[in-house]
């Protein structure tokens, strides 16, 4: 009790910290999203040179630490460990995101896309109009998933001197020379988090699901 | 109608059409036959280059499809297609799978294409099935659907995919009527096909396939009383 009496001193330090891990995990979400979504298209896209340009993004970031690879950001770009942070997390995550949207897209038969070109429709239709609209009610949870992981992972921005809220928790716990508290309170924050997360993500699951009355 | 010369497709090291050419003409039902991995479904496929042949030509109303310079989705447009699994749009109810590619594709209006989808939905029996979604029918009623949705886009020539193989026995009869009527109805007709009875009832001509030729072709009633080719005798033997 002492410890956590101690800690509520440092609730600055908390909140700062939580806040920047929302941060940085948002940042990760959007641009995690963004970057696999053009992987995803390349991996998917007729131009060898494109796949082949995919597969290796998305084998070499997900083949490797994320803690090498934050580094290696770090050092390379000599930015703020805060930026970082963002492109660390955004390439690393991009990388996994590709995969899920690409994995939900193969999950539908090839049939549907056979049947829309039969028709007459283009590529480009036949994805927008029937596969994508199929392929989401299958990458939604899954994309939730990573987004979860998104949000634990930003703690590794501590590492580089990120003053997220990992970063935050240690500075406290070397402060009040108690280690339990801290991390318990750092715990539950992030519980938090990804509670949300996850409550939200199943939200939208429902929403698209009373679209598809045949399940 | 859809000339083929000297078509050629391979898997890899697999040549699976070799040679081949024929021709549908305008008015006809033809039925293909053949045991399976003769290549009757490939040949069916390159018609409308699902499958795109490896040499030889496919010239659909004097136009050379497979000329890389061929809108092929417009060409599309006038070939309906209908497949073995059926493929109809499961997160579009029965009256969007029909009226999406019309609305689309041919910009008409969404009210003309439902009056077109309505009047295609009673000719096949199910005007009561237009709001329902696809995976809560039976197997024999999303086959004529996607009939249905083939026929919306008013089609010069239907290719059939051995439309009846995934049915359960006891709705092969429905999918066969709404085919058996559109013969009757003039529409031109490429049937892929293990419904012996069907082939020799309507179609005009058939072509027995094996291992990448068309063996034998002829009026389906002379050819099954009196099967030229050694290879047709004993493949109809086992099947009839």
């Amino acid at each position: 009790m002492k410890g956590f009496i101690a800690a509520w001193e440092y609730r600055d330090f908390f909140l700062n910290g939580l806040l920047l891990t929302i941060i940085l995990s948002i940042v990760g979400i959007v641009f995690g999203t963004i970057i696999g979504v053009i992987m995803a298209l390349m991996r998917i896209s007729n131009y060898k040179v494109l796949n082949k340009i995919a597969k290796f993004y998305v084998d070499l970031l997900r083949g490797t630490p994320i803690l090498v690879q934050l580094w290696m950001v770090y050092l390379i770009i000599d930015t703020s460990q805060l930026m970082a942070g963002f492109v660390a997390l955004s390439i690393n995550s991009g990388a996994y995101v590709a995969e899920i949207i690409r994995s939900g897209i193969l999950s539908i038969p090839k049939g549907q896309m056979e049947a829309a070109r039969s028709l007459g429709m283009n590529k480009r239709m036949a994805m927008t109009e029937i596969i994508m609209p199929q392929a989401v009610k299958n990458i939604v949870p899954v994309l939730g998933n990573e987004f979860i992981a998104i949000v634990k992972e930003s703690a590794i921005v501590s590492v580089i001197g990120g003053a997220e809220l990992m970063y935050q928790t240690n500075k406290v716990r070397n402060n009040i020379y108690i280690g339990m508290p801290p991390l318990m309170i750092a715990f539950f924050l992030y519980f938090i988090l990804t509670f949300v997360l996850t409550k939200g993500v199943s939200l939208i699951e429902r929403r698209l699901n009373t679209n598809d009355k045949n399940k | 109608m859809i000339k083929i010369n000297k078509l050629n497709k391979s898997f890899g090291d697999n040549h699976v059409l070799k040679d081949i050419s024929n021709e549908i003409r305008k008015g006809e039902v033809v039925v293909i036959i053949g045991p399976s991995g003769s290549g009757k479904s490939t040949f069916l496929r390159c018609m409308n280059l699902l499958e795109e042949p490896s040499s030889g030509e496919v010239i659909f109303e004097g136009i050379n499809i497979t000329d890389k310079n061929t809108n092929i989705d417009k060409i599309r447009q006038k070939m309906g297609m209908v497949f073995q699994q059926f493929n109809l749009f499961p997160h579009k109810t029965v009256l969007e799978n029909i009226t999406l590619a019309p609305i689309k594709l041919k910009g008409l209006s969404k009210s003309k294409a439902e009056e077109i989808a309505y009047n295609l939905l009673n000719r096949i029996g199910l005007p009561d099935k237009a709001n329902d979604y696809p995976n809560s029918l039976s197997g024999g009623q999303q086959q004529r659907i996607a009939i249905a949705r083939a026929l919306a886009m008013e089609p010069d020539v239907m290719l059939f995919d051995e439309p009846t193989s995934a049915l359960d026995p006891e709705m092969v009869g429905e999918v066969l009527s709404v085919m058996k009527d559109l013969a009757k109805e003039g529409m031109t007709m490429a049937v892929v096909t293990h419904e012996m009875g069907f082939a020799r009832e309507v179609g005009d001509r058939l072509l027995f396939m094996d291992e990448g030729r068309i063996i034998e072709e002829g009026d389906p009633r002379e050819v099954f009383a009196d099967p030229k080719e050694e290879r047709t005798r004993s493949f109809l033997a086992k099947v009839l």
